[in-house]
């Protein structure tokens, strides 16, 4: 298996990197391209931009500002927040984007997963499943979709996702820990990469994530001091866990 | 300084291959042209995506025939993911597809571990990690590196095709591109027509 990863992830509302709790409560922590530059340079395995409001206020992904984050980066960049179709997602990826991911539009008609795997092959497509007490929600956590977790992960994966990004609405910036449990769960219900994210707060948390998953999602903990990216990775790995060696 | 193209035909993200070269001073242009292709110093073939479309992709552009010939005639060629897997004679991917031929062998899907197999891993011989993100991977013949049991890299002539992303590989990916730059400018320096040899990695 390829080794753990530690993905940064960026959630953008009007073109500012923001952060919550349990998905609310946003304050502005940063600038997206310097964030984003800051953390390819710190050694993140790869970064996660999630247009957060696109879905909310119904209004397509800001493309001109992917664009300029994936100026700045030597690392894989999946986008999300807002896309419905194909062409938004062609749009990303033309953008600079590597992957693209996929949630409430997801689950309103399953089938553009398979579509999105026909056109850009599933290595390209992300679900991003929101989920609390064990089931799915949509809309930025706002709408639940009355689906249960499992059932919803193994469906995109046959319908041609190629990774899952797991978030747990109740761990969601609490730094408390990761939902492990629900990880665990989903992990070994399919065959495809799991990213687990929501509740990272310390070195401790990562580890018990990677122990179920084949990454970790990375955002409060890191986004007041970037350069915690370093002094983090070594933490885990003197938890006994093996990181890429990023020099 | 050497010229440099990257073959656009609709399957992939050219724009990180031209980031990635511009790092190193670079300024690549994308073509959908043959004869672009086929006179270029370096041609690079990227590719995310299925084979078949890209396959068709290569063909509507007679792109298929301008990078096997200037392979054919010691021209350096780097192809990347996608691009090592329609290197090869044949792809189980889409109900089989029929390869470039520019490499021995055929791409089949990936059967152990996590598939699409995604993530930093070893390249060996050696011991720097390089990104990957692939379901499908090459046997054959010519492999000259290889990732957990997988064929990371290939050459044959002037040919050399990687499974992992240099253009997404940090510094590792830097110095493979760098390197294999620099190959390409050696070759073009004492240009006898002599196929250029090794990859990019030490």
């Amino acid at each position: 298996m390829p080794l753990p990863r530690l993905i940064p992830c960026l959630d953008v509302a009007a073109g500012r990197v923001v952060k919550g709790v349990k998905f609310e409560g946003l304050r502005d922590v940063g600038d997206p391209v310097e964030l984003g530059a800051a953390y390819s340079d710190a050694g993140a395995d790869e970064l996660v931009f999630l247009d957060i409001k696109a879905t909310v206020e119904n209004r397509a992904s800001l493309v001109e500002l992917v664009e300029r984050v994936a100026e700045r980066l030597a690392i894989p960049y999946t986008v999300g927040g807002g896309v419905r179709s194909e062409e938004d997602a062609e749009r990303l990826l033309l953008g600079g984007a590597d992957k693209v991911s996929v949630n409430s539009a997801a689950v309103a008609d399953p089938a553009l997963l398979t579509r999105l795997a026909g056109l850009l092959g599933s290595q390209a497509v992300v679900i991003a499943i929101d989920t609390k007490a064990g089931g799915v929600y949509t809309h930025a956590g706002g709408r639940a979709a009355h689906r249960d977790t499992i059932e919803w992960a193994i469906e995109a994966q046959e319908r041609g996702a190629g990774e899952i990004l797991l978030t747990s609405i109740d761990a969601d910036g609490t730094r408390d820990g990761y939902d492990v449990e629900i990880t665990k769960r989903v992990a070994e219900a399919v065959s495809i990469p799991v990213i687990a994210s929501g509740g990272a707060g310390n070195n401790r948390h990562v580890a018990e994530a990677l122990g179920v998953a084949q990454a970790a999602l990375l955002a409060s903990i890191l986004h007041e001091n970037p350069d915690r990216l370093r002094t983090l990775r070594d933490e885990i790995r003197a938890d006994g866990i093996e990181l890429r060696d990023a020099a | 300084m050497i010229d440099v193209v990257v073959c656009e035909y609709g399957a992939g993200n050219v724009r990180s291959v031209i980031v990635a070269l511009r790092r190193l001073g670079i300024e690549a242009k994308t073509t959908e042209e043959g004869d672009e292709v086929i006179g270029a110093d370096l041609a690079i073939l990227p590719g995310v995506g299925a084979a078949g479309s890209a396959m068709r992709g290569l063909k509507e552009r007679g792109l298929d025939e301008a990078l096997i010939k200037r392979v054919e005639g010691g021209r350096p060629t780097l192809g990347i993911c996608l691009g090592l897997q329609l290197a090869v004679e044949h792809s189980d991917e889409d109900e089989g597809v029929t390869g470039l031929g520019i490499l021995p062998g055929r791409a089949s899907l990936i059967r152990e571990g996590r598939v699409p197999r995604i993530g930093w891993a070893r390249v060996e011989p050696g011991d720097e990690a390089f990104y990957f993100a692939h379901s499908y991977a090459v046997e054959t013949s010519a492999a000259v590196g290889y990732s957990e049991g997988i064929v990371a890299e290939a050459a044959l002539g002037s040919f050399v095709g990687v499974q992992f992303h240099p253009e997404k590989s940090g510094n590792a990916g830097r110095r493979f591109l760098e390197r294999h730059i620099d190959r390409v400018v050696a070759w073009k320096a004492d240009s006898n027509g002599v196929p250029v040899s090794g990859t990019g990695r030490p």
